[in-house]
């Protein structure tokens, strides 16, 4: 332990040079060093930083209101400066796409690029919730990378899908169909939708005919094939699936299958029409289209729904 | 004795009370809460009846000795709360990384877990580790035992079932959803009456105290136990939907709901976790460097600018929302002010290590206090400097905000307290020395491996999210999705894992050397320097030799 001098009334801590103040608890005493300069100085430093940060942004609160600052800075207005210039800057580009009809978008490359941009990046922030980042679905929600489409795959069709959405309540031009719940409501036996189940899975040439499926068969042509077509081809006008492929919505095994001929399903997309602004549903379905499983559009002009024409007309006039 | 009637008397009421409440209860999680009221009742009335000796000689308290008995309990409960709450922190981890281990379990998923850990290690291990070294510092600072020895032992107890009763409750769902203020209207009344006993002991001993002045450490707990009063009345003043219910709705909306429930937030961080910790610092870090305080001037500029501008910090939690832009510059500009009010500690608590600095290489106590220290320092850097609203813009809502706050917690806050666990133990019980100087080294470096991957892995996973967020193409438009960036954090994610496990690992090397210390245990082992103690001179002084 160190030993202790006196000078001047004071007693010396050894090992530092410096006097004890006097005080001492359960065996604690206290050294009388000065405050170091730095940490002084830095302490008066950061309170003048703070004194010219008060007087330069709002800072004072008073009655109603608080005092603005010097620099007039506000989050609000910077935001809406941002927002402005961005606009701004991407006004240029938004007039040419939102007057060039979408299918002559591919026309002009470097329109047609601005277009993907921006699809890509409102889905990233609207689609990716469901269709996942990569676009590449999940169990009820398609995969936009492929070309086998439920209610059709050219720029036009996607966009009225964008625009109306899929069975989404209060909006009359919404893409609509439902297919009935086969078990739940007794219109097929339990039985009978095994038997169904069979067929479609020999269809999918997932399971080699049997016994099973030759029963089902006639249960199909009878119950399904209204929608699903008698090969099971499926019908885009009504978004039904197309059940010849390996392509399942909700599962293709026998349990997913007998689940969804039970019960049915009948997924909703929302109508982004009011959520978003035409320009970006529209680059929105350019972006969509260009994944890797975009159609041309079918050479006769075909007659779509006749609601589409009043809710889905953007300024472009693309529903046509 | 005589108080044993009115206290059986008092137990058969809380009984009989919680009794009815359970059966009146609205809620199955009230009743279940209830329950284990009517259970603390009646370990309560077991113990008040069996120790009820009328034909007992009536012994005098020893007032020669200091009350440590609490104390000792407080270490226990410390210890055990610490395991609790580092096993909580590394099972959400896990979660965090792999989602699996949720299990589908709604009482374990991460909504509920996650309260349970902070909780766990903020107010049930510091809470108590605060508590039992409050109680040992105040009493041997000034020299006096325990006022009101009765009241402090309510507020031991009282305060474990409070942490019962809060982690429960976030298993069953029970959360008021307000962060660090999880627990509903009735746990918050009870730790109130809790708190209130806490303060009663505390500024007790503070006056009966046979030394003229008070020591800096006695200002650092009062200023702690009287701004969590005061913060946790304001933060829960809510209205109950019914008595017999556990739900309630805060009086406070909005913004300005957020804005009283930040003020609360920050100072529970200001001074649950400064302000307390800093006082047990004061105590033991001198007395485990057997060194003089560096210097008493600056513990009082540096205390009473620290508890003066940390109350006015909080709206730094609340940049860019709605809050107004005068309230979030506030916020900052007391940030940053509060800077060296911050680091006045880490100099006092490092410096008084002049003339002992060779102790950190042969005293492994010291040296887990000077780690302490060194976090301390950072963090309170890294605070003022991520509430200047440029940075804030990056990292607010990123993963540097837990990878700051663990920083904190598990370098300043653990540390300290492990240093400060390794020095009561062998003092508390009588030991020579801790079962093993050597397993506190190995503590030492696995706590600091831990936090070192901890803490790295998510600054990185927090400046990453941060970047990904704001980061935009050359066509102006927004590069990432969000589900893009959890995919990018994911190894980060599992480095923490490993850090937190190194961390837990560390900590039950503590767990088994103080369970062995309070056997009695030696481990053979070539000997390691640690402060000297001579328990003839740990004693109060008599009231007649006061003054």
């Amino acid at each position: 332990m160190t030993h202790d001098n006196t000078h001047a009334g004071k007693v010396i801590d050894d090992a530092t040079g410096t006097a004890k103040v006097g005080h001492e608890w359960d065996g604690i005493e206290e050294l009388d060093t000065p405050l170091p300069r730095w940490w002084l100085w830095t302490f008066y430093a950061s309170i003048v930083f703070a004194l010219v940060y008060v007087v330069l942004y709002p800072a004072i609160p008073m009655l109603h209101s608080a005092s603005t600052g010097v620099l007039g800075w506000s989050s609000r207005g910077v935001l809406a400066e941002e927002v402005a210039h961005e606009k701004a800057e991407h006004q240029g580009v938004r007039d040419a796409i939102a007057a060039t009809p979408i299918e002559a978008l591919a026309a002009d490359p470097k329109l047609q690029r601005a277009a993907i941009e921006g699809g890509r990046a409102a889905f990233k922030v609207n689609c990716v919730q469901c269709h996942g980042a990569g676009a590449a679905g999940a169990t009820g929600y398609p995969n936009l990378n492929d070309d086998d489409w439920l209610w059709g795959g050219d720029l036009n069709t996607i966009q009225q899908t964008l625009v109306n959405g899929i069975r989404y309540p209060g909006n009359d031009a919404t893409r609509s169909s439902l297919m009935p719940s086969f078990g739940k409501d007794g219109i097929l036996t339990a039985a009978q939708v095994q038997d169904v189940v069979s067929f479609v899975r020999v269809l999918s040439k997932q399971d080699p005919a049997n016994g099973a499926s030759r029963r089902g068969a006639q249960i199909f042509a009878d119950n399904c094939a209204v929608c699903h077509g008698a090969n099971g081809e499926g019908n885009r006008s009504v978004g039904a699936p197309r059940l010849s492929d390996k392509i399942w919505l909700y599962g293709g095994d026998r349990a997913s299958l007998v689940n969804t001929v039970t019960n049915a399903h009948a997924g909703v997309m929302p109508a982004w029409t009011g959520r978003l602004d035409p320009v970006t549903i529209k680059m929105l379905a350019v972006y969509v289209h260009s994944l890797g499983g975009g159609e041309a559009a079918p050479a006769p002009a075909p007659a779509p729904a006749p609601a589409a024409s009043a809710a889905a007309a953007p300024p472009a006039g693309a529903a046509q | 004795m005589d108080s044993v009637l009115p206290r059986t008397g008092l137990w058969l009421g809380a009984l009989f009370f919680a009794v009815i409440a359970t059966a009146l209860a609205a809620d199955i999680g009230f009743a279940v809460h209830m329950v284990i009221c009517a259970l603390a009742a009646l370990i309560g009335l077991i113990v008040t009846v069996r120790g009820w000796d009328p034909a007992a000689v009536v012994r005098p308290v020893d007032t020669g000795r200091y009350d440590d008995d609490l104390i000792r309990l407080g270490v226990i409960a410390t210890v055990f709360w610490g395991m609790a709450g580092f096993l909580a922190g590394l099972y959400i981890a896990l979660e965090m990384a792999f989602p699996q281990f949720n299990l589908g379990l709604q009482w374990i998923n991460f909504g509920r877990l996650r309260p349970l850990h902070t909780s766990a290690v903020i107010f049930a291990f510091g809470g108590n580790a605060l508590i039992a070294t409050s109680f040992y510092v105040v009493q041997r600072t000034c020299r006096t035992r325990l006022a009101l020895p009765g009241l402090a032992k309510f507020v031991f107890w009282g305060y474990q079932l409070f942490i019962v009763l809060a982690a429960t409750g976030y298993l069953m769902g029970i959360t008021q959803g307000k962060e660090y203020a999880e627990p509903e209207w009735y746990v918050d009344l009870w730790l109130t009456v809790v708190w209130v006993a806490y303060l009663a002991v505390f500024v007790g001993t503070l006056l009966k105290r046979s030394e003229p002045h008070i020591y800096v450490a006695n200002w650092f707990y009062l200023s702690f136990i009287l701004t969590v009063a005061m913060l946790h009345l304001v933060n829960n003043v809510n209205v109950p939907v019914s008595f017999f219910g556990s739900r309630s709705y805060p009086l406070f909306g909005g913004v300005q709901g957020a804005l009283v429930q930040w003020w609360y937030g920050h100072n529970a961080v200001g001074f649950f976790l400064t302000a307390g910790f800093l006082a047990m610092m004061y105590y033991f870090v001198p007395k485990q460097a057997e060194r003089p305080v560096y210097s008493y001037r600056l513990s009082i500029i540096h205390f009473w600018a620290l508890i003066f501008l940390y109350i006015w910090a909080g709206p730094h939690h609340l940049h860019y929302t709605a809050l107004p832009d005068w309230a979030q510059t506030l916020g900052m500009v007391f940030s940053v002010m509060l800077w060296m009010p911050s680091w006045g500690g880490m100099i006092n608590g490092l410096m008084t290590l002049n003339g002992a600095w060779d102790k950190i290489r042969t005293d492994p106590i010291l040296r887990m206090m000077v780690l302490a220290l060194a976090f301390y320092g950072m963090s309170t850097f890294e605070g003022p400097m991520m509430s200047i609203k440029s940075v804030n813009s990056l990292s607010h809502y990123t993963d540097w905000t837990i990878g700051h706050v663990h920083s904190g917690a598990l370098g300043w806050n653990g540390m300290i307290t492990f240093s400060c666990l390794y020095y009561l133990a062998p003092r508390l019980w009588g030991r020579e020395r801790l079962y093993s100087l050597r397993m506190v080294n190995w503590h030492f470096w696995l706590a600091t491996l831990g936090i070192v991957f901890y803490t790295a892995a998510m600054w990185v996973a927090g400046i990453t999210q941060g970047l990904m967020w704001r980061e935009y193409g050359p066509d102006g438009y927004l590069v990432n999705s969000f589900a893009d960036t959890v995919a990018a954090l994911h190894p980060m994610y599992a480095l923490r894992v490993l850090g937190g496990l190194l961390y837990l690992s560390g900590a039950t090397v503590m767990a088994i050397n103080i369970t062995r210390t309070i056997l009695g245990h030696y481990r053979s082992e070539a000997p390691m320097h640690s402060a000297a103690f001579d328990p003839a001179r740990d004693v109060p002084l008599a009231p007649a030799t006061a003054n």
